[in-house]
């Protein structure tokens, strides 16, 4: 057993009388990559926030590094990375300069030309970000979200608008990333990427949990052979198989 | 510091290549402060004692402080929340108040190129303060804090671009047209220009010139009133200031 990087325990979170997160526990372990799945609107991006501290839970609580993220959100955010999903930058702020900004709000930060490089965009550094196209801008935000070199990172829906190849570079880069020893939270809605990059994965309907544990269990416990099968057969739609 | 000076520099790039900061807060005053000396820039502003290049010189120093303060720092306070840059600025360890200071910064900025630029005009035109400079200096800075802190108030309290564009037109033109920014006070009724007096940048603007002419008798109160909204809306606007 690892040490427990981020732990949720039995967390709710209900808007206008809507229970969106429900009871929902799980715990990620250091150097692990956990995906946490679901339809569109399952509670995926509510559960993030709710783990961040941007939305606090109305029952149960959730910690990061043993911290809870809302009242030691410095400490916290020191050694954790984040790319949200849509994140959205200034006008006329170009890409080094979104860099230059994210890069000086932490101690010690990774070496931002090294990481655009990584992800190709060193011959946009001039290009102002509103004129990048969806899959460079998708690329900046995990750029951002390593910025600080942090422990563990979280990715909403990384590499939705991404295309096959921009996908792969940045697989490989998590892959990397993995190796290196670094904790990945993310979400997707492609199971094969779950797939390609999870040790362990969490499926969620209308914010309950269906089932937890490696990808190798989930698809084992289906009976299906692959996860993309396994997610429909737990999400009840196997009438699509 | 040098991590702050790192995000202050960006910001005030991206300051400087806003079109509404070079047009509204660097070229109008100085086109106002050209067409009202060409005019009648040495008759007498009503019954002021100044003459037009005085009075207007005076009140033009105000409008970069004018256009930052209730547009430039609201605008992009209430927009990086709109657009979720706050909220991602909260998954760092950034300080709210870094944030606000880097923007309060860039602004002072703005607003002291628009003076100097201004002073630069006048001087050419042949104005001479006959006042003490450095207190004029001194209480045009108090100005310019006391209008950045209602600036900032408003960012903090509007939660919506909408609610936030009726504040900063309510705050902005009323005051960039009576508080004689633009129009000089002096030609004004005597009943418009008593309420003027009590508007917050033109309690700034009156005493501002009393100072240029070397007759700061009575500007204790007004120094006192532009401190004590100083003080109260900063804190306020950062004891209520929101990620989301």
């Amino acid at each position: 057993m690892g040490k427990e990087c981020i732990q949720v325990n039995n967390i709710s979170k209900s808007f206008s009388g809507r229970k969106v997160v429900d009871g929902l526990s799980f715990n990620v372990e250091k150097g692990e990559v956990f995906a946490l799945l679901g339809h569109n609107g399952a509670g995926k991006s509510t559960t993030i926030d709710l783990i961040l501290g941007l939305k606090t839970p109305d029952t149960g609580n959730a910690t990061i590094l043993g911290m809870d993220a809302g009242r030691n959100r410095k400490k916290v955010f020191e050694r954790v990375g984040v790319q949200l999903q849509n994140t959205q930058y200034q006008n006329l702020i170009t890409v080094e300069e979104a860099c230059v900004e994210y890069a000086s709000l932490y101690k010690e930060p990774a070496d931002y030309e090294e990481l655009l490089e990584i992800f190709g965009l060193t011959g946009l550094k001039k290009n102002y970000v509103s004129k990048l196209s969806g899959g460079e801008k998708q690329k900046l935000s995990v750029v951002l979200a390593l910025i600080g070199n942090p422990e563990i990172v979280f990715l909403d829906e990384l590499t939705t608008g991404l295309d096959v190849a921009a996908r792969r570079e940045v697989w490989r880069t998590l892959k990397h990333l993995r190796e290196k020893g670094m904790t990945i939270f993310l979400t997707t809605h492609y199971m094969e990427e779950a797939e390609a990059l999870c040790d362990r994965a969490c499926l969620i309907k209308s914010g309950k949990k269906v089932i937890e544990g490696t990808v190798s269990e989930i698809v084992k416990e289906s009976g299906k052979s692959n996860l993309e099968e396994a997610y429909l057969y737990f999400m009840g739609e196997e009438d699509l198989l | 510091m040098k991590r702050f000076f790192d995000m202050y520099k960006v910001e005030q790039r991206i300051y400087f290549r806003s079109p509404d900061v070079i047009l509204f807060g660097l070229a109008m005053p100085l086109v106002v402060l050209i067409l009202i000396t060409m005019i009648n820039g040495n008759k007498a502003a009503a019954d002021s004692g100044l003459t037009f290049l005085q009075s207007a010189f005076v009140s033009l120093t105000t409008v970069g402080i004018c256009c930052t303060a209730f547009m430039s720092i609201p605008i992009t306070i209430v927009e990086m929340r709109n657009q979720g840059i706050l909220r991602r600025m909260y998954c760092s360890p950034c300080s709210p108040a870094r944030i606000l200071t880097c923007d309060i910064l860039s602004c002072s900025i703005i607003a002291i190129t628009s003076t100097i630029i201004l002073t630069v005009a006048a001087v050419i035109m042949e104005y001479r303060m006959s006042g003490s400079i450095p207190m004029f200096i001194l209480v045009w800075l108090l100005t310019m804090i006391s209008m950045f802190s209602i600036g900032l108030l408003v960012a903090s309290l509007c939660r919506t671009t909408k609610s936030m564009n009726i504040a900063t037109s309510v705050l902005y033109f009323p005051m960039l047209l009576f508080s004689g920014a633009t129009i000089p006070a002096e030609v004004f009724p005597r009943g418009v220009r008593a309420i003027i007096k009590w508007m917050p940048l033109g309690i700034g603007i009156d005493t501002l010139k009393k100072v240029s002419i070397g007759k700061p008798e009575g500007v204790l109160v007004p120094v006192i009133v532009l401190a004590v909204i100083a003080v109260i809306c900063t804190a306020v606007s950062v004891k209520t200031f929101r990620w989301e």
